[in-house]
């Protein structure tokens, strides 16, 4: 079977809150599609995005109902079929490529069962002839070991590989049309290279058509042809690829398309004073029982030398699993490394918690990643921006009544939202929440863990221009990590790049960046995908060009 | 730019009212059966809540003392003197009854309090605790979770004699190491948070962390369990009561009740139906609450 047209007309879409009424979420979308192309749905979380692709399933998430419009696909009018008629149109002429892989596949069951599963309830065809297309698949996936790489069960392979796995499930079938849902959103860089080509190779040779939801512009660049712009479930736009990139003609797009691309680092405020605030030495972090030697199980970091100044900003990227997160628990004292010294202030720091006084726990602030579990659900904003004021500072009640009003002015931030728990905000809310009880403290060192990694594009740049804006005004000092090297560039005046655990290079963020030394920094800047069509066919790294660990 | 091109051209036309009723067959969506979840709520509540006031305020109401001889008729039926007939000695079943609820309630609501609070505590703040300590506390509870109930509970009164805080005890002893296990792996996965580590770098001690940071977002399911101890404790007292080692005469509760009067089960007599009904009502009424209860907060954290 080869790809269908999709023709959508007017399409509605309603939810239900819980004790509310109804209100329409997705109005009036229309877009037709030849067989073969690729449409990519883009907007930030909640615009409707996921919603309208499930729709072209006939599906709709419990509390909402598809009010109006038609899907046709191909001769199929897919929102008049009967439920038996769906249950055979779903993973057999649609299919559906999930964001997390590793929550798509059932991990008690081999891969080969579950891919060549849809074929077999749909009756296409025969298990041996599943199989075999399977394996043909896989290599056309690029995934290493096609015969037996079915055998295995899905912790045994890697995310990227689990990815395209899941796309050969969905392409088992030979479907009509493929629904990609933010099919690279949790992959690193590196592999998202490899996944992305994989997918577009198989894609063109089986002329598929399919709907790509993503809310990264570069991402849709290399795959797509045509473009919807989305915001709270209303188009925006809807143009060619080309157009939309060179030539957006709605304001939102074009602030799309200007947090994709950060302006290179304007040298922001006061320099860094030359006086030491933290430095590494020869640090060495681990978990797991110890040998003899002191020498961990696993050893996650090691030999990390590293020097923030007051009023610096120091990042530090690299993929999932390289140490970035361990480093900064570690000068947390939430884990104890195994070896080396920490200094801070000039004074050495103790390992845990344990050893700290208050005034080393106050100087040391740490932002996460997820503000979802950042913030303790079960209370208030007040609560949670009070509490370091009253652990730090013997302040009277008018007083941090005060502060607070301060600091939500600080991180912009409307004071009526003081009285509402964390599930009340948005996510760049909660972040800025995060961020102001970080600064109630009134530390000299941030440690940002992957603080806009969660945020949509739009709303990780107002998070990064807070943060440098809360640098000039204070002087506090960051040790910023991310897996996004155009965050790092537009906010750190130096860079280390970590890979498996060591540093391999280190230095001014724009000597590295612009100059890389080491292999591996090359393809960690290399693989960030470029805002024009055609980049991805031009990019020559993938997992397989392995950097040698040795700095060059 | 002009401002008409802010707008998605679509929304000129657009219908006014989207007919509520669609028909897309495939596109309604699932309706959670909310009328008859409020049904069972509300059985539970009221069931509940009626032997919760029995137990309170019952010996006021009784007709009659709960020891005293009325009727010369023994297994007696229904009648306007004796709402619920009689005893096996004559005495009058509701005044009993009456009396008989406020030992099964208040005992077992007691007995699961405490291995709630104890079972609870213990688990939160042993997430706390050094490893060696909270594997040492752990293996204790696993030891006592391994002796069954009901056999413990006949073993304490065979060695020390029956009496009501023994019984408690018993209880205790046999329900806590479940809620611990509970409210230690639901403390444990809490503990590994974000905002509890934030907590720890702040350089919080630990029993703000367990008080402030973890127990109120652990607090509904301790709840749900205890309200599964409340039901399984009412069964053992019911049960060691049935056995002849529970409540002592004069004073009796429901289980002893059903025991007492077991010779006229082949009569089909009103004095052993009424109270193995009231066990079966007070367990299912508070069984369906919790039920409901906990349904609504899943429902809630959609």
């Amino acid at each position: 079977m080869q790809g269908e047209s999709l023709i959508v007309r007017d399409l509605d879409i309603c939810a239900t809150p819980p004790g509310e009424d109804e209100l329409t979420i997705v109005s009036q979308i229309s877009f037709a599609l030849k067989p073969g192309e690729v449409m990519s749905l883009i907007g930030e979380s909640g615009s409707g995005k996921t919603t309208i692709a499930l729709a072209m399933m006939g599906y709709a998430r419990r509390g909402c109902r598809i009010a109006g419009g038609s899907v046709q696909l191909g001769e199929t009018d897919i929102l008049t079929l009967s439920a038996v008629e769906t249950r055979a149109l779903r993973g057999h002429r649609v299919t559906y490529i999930a964001q997390s892989a590793a929550a798509a596949f059932n991990p008690s069951r081999r891969l080969m069962d579950q891919v060549i599963e849809g074929a077999l309830i749909h009756g296409v065809m025969d298990r041996q002839q599943a199989q075999q297309k399977a394996i043909q698949l896989f290599g056309e996936l690029a995934l290493p070991d096609p015969e037996h790489i079915g055998d295995r069960y899905p912790h045994q392979v890697s995310g990227g590989q689990l990815q395209r796995l899941m796309a050969a499930m969905a392409l088992i079938t030979d479907p009509a049309l493929v629904i990609l849902d933010e099919p690279t959103t949790a992959l690193d860089v590196t592999t998202q290279v490899d996944v992305l080509r994989a997918f577009k190779r198989v894609m063109r040779e089986r002329g598929t058509t399919a709907l790509y939801v993503s809310h990264d512009l570069a991402v849709v660049a290399q795959i797509a042809d045509h473009v919807l712009v989305l915001q709270a479930g209303e188009e925006q736009e809807q143009g060619a690829i080309g157009q939309i990139l060179d030539n957006p003609g709605h304001a939102y797009t074009r602030s799309l398309l200007a947090a994709a691309r950060p302006e290179a680092r304007t040298p922001s405020g006061p320099q860094s004073s030359g006086d030491e605030l933290l430095r590494i030495d020869d640090l060495q972090v681990g978990y797991g029982r110890c040998d003899r030697n002191g020498l961990p199980n696993n050893v996650v970091l090691d030999h990390i030398q590293l020097r923030i100044d007051r009023g610096q900003t120091l990042g530090v990227i690299g993929e999932s699993g390289s140490g970035k997160s361990t480093l900064a628990r570690a000068v947390a004292g939430l884990v104890a490394p195994s070896r080396g010294e920490v200094q801070f202030n000039c004074r050495e720091l103790p390992p845990t918690l344990r050893g700290r006084t208050p005034d080393q726990f106050r100087r040391i602030q740490i932002v996460f990643q997820s503000a979802d579990n950042a913030l303790n659900p079960a209370h208030s904003v007040r609560r949670l921006l009070n509490r370091p004021l009253e652990t730090y500072f013997q302040m009277s009640r008018d007083a941090r009544q005060r502060r607070v009003e301060e600091l939500m002015d600080l991180v912009k931030l409307p004071r009526t939202l003081l009285d509402r728990k964390p599930s009340g905000l948005s996510g760049g809310q909660k972040q800025r929440v995060n961020l102001a009880r970080a600064l109630a403290a009134e530390p000299d060192l941030i440690l940002c863990d992957e603080v806009t990694s969660a945020l949509d594009t739009v709303v990780g740049a107002a998070i990064l221009e807070l943060l440098a804006e809360l640098r000039r005004e204070l002087g506090v000092a960051y040790l910023f990590i991310s897996h996004d090297i155009s965050t790092v560039r537009s906010l750190c005046d130096d860079v280390m790049v970590l890979y498996q655990g060591e540093c391999v290079e280190f230095g001014p963020c724009s000597t590295v960046l612009s100059q890389p030394q080491h292999d591996y920094t090359r393809k960690l800047i290399g693989s960030v995908p470029e805002l024009q069509p055609g980049w991805l066919e031009g990019c020559q790294w993938s997992t397989h060009t392995q950097p040698s660990t040795a700095p060059v | 730019m002009n401002d008409t091109k802010t707008m998605p051209a679509s929304k000129g036309n657009r219908r006014p009212y989207v007919s509520p009723r669609s028909r897309l067959p495939i596109a309604v969506p699932k309706q959670r059966n909310r009328s008859g979840l409020q049904l069972t709520r509300w059985i539970g509540l009221g069931l509940f809540s009626f032997w919760l006031l029995v137990a309170m305020f019952g010996p006021l109401l009784a007709p009659y003392p709960m020891g005293a001889f009325v009727s010369d008729q023994i297994y007696g039926g229904a009648s306007t003197a004796h709402l619920l007939g009689t005893d096996y000695m004559g005495r009058d079943m509701l005044s009993r009854m009456l009396t008989g609820a406020r030992y099964t309630v208040g005992l077992a609501l007691v007995a699961a309090l405490l291995s709630s609070l104890v079972g609870a505590g213990f688990g939160m703040l042993t997430v706390l605790l050094p490893r060696w300590l909270e594997e040492s506390v752990r293996r204790i509870f696993d030891t006592l979770i391994s002796i069954p109930s009901k056999m413990m509970a006949l073993v304490m009164v065979s060695a020390f004699g029956t009496s009501i805080p023994l019984l408690i005890l018993a209880a205790v002893l046999s329900y806590a190491p479940g809620s611990f296990r509970i409210a230690h792996s639901l403390a444990k996965n809490l503990s590994t948070l974000e905002y509890v580590q934030v907590a720890h770098t702040r350089g919080e001690g630990r029993l703000y962390i367990a008080a402030v940071e973890i127990f109120p977002n652990m607090i509904q399911p301790v709840l749900t369990d205890m309200g599964m101890r409340f039901v399984f404790i009412v069964l053992l007292l019911s049960g060691m009561s049935f056995l002849g080692l529970g409540v002592q005469p004069p004073a009796a509760d429901l289980g002893s009740l059903v025991r007492e009067n077991i010779g006229g089960l082949s009569q089909g007599a009103l004095a052993v139906i009424a109270p193995a009904l009231a066990i079966g009502s007070l367990t299912v009424g508070a069984n369906l609450l919790i039920d409901s209860l906990s349904n609504s907060r899943d429902s809630q954290k959609e």
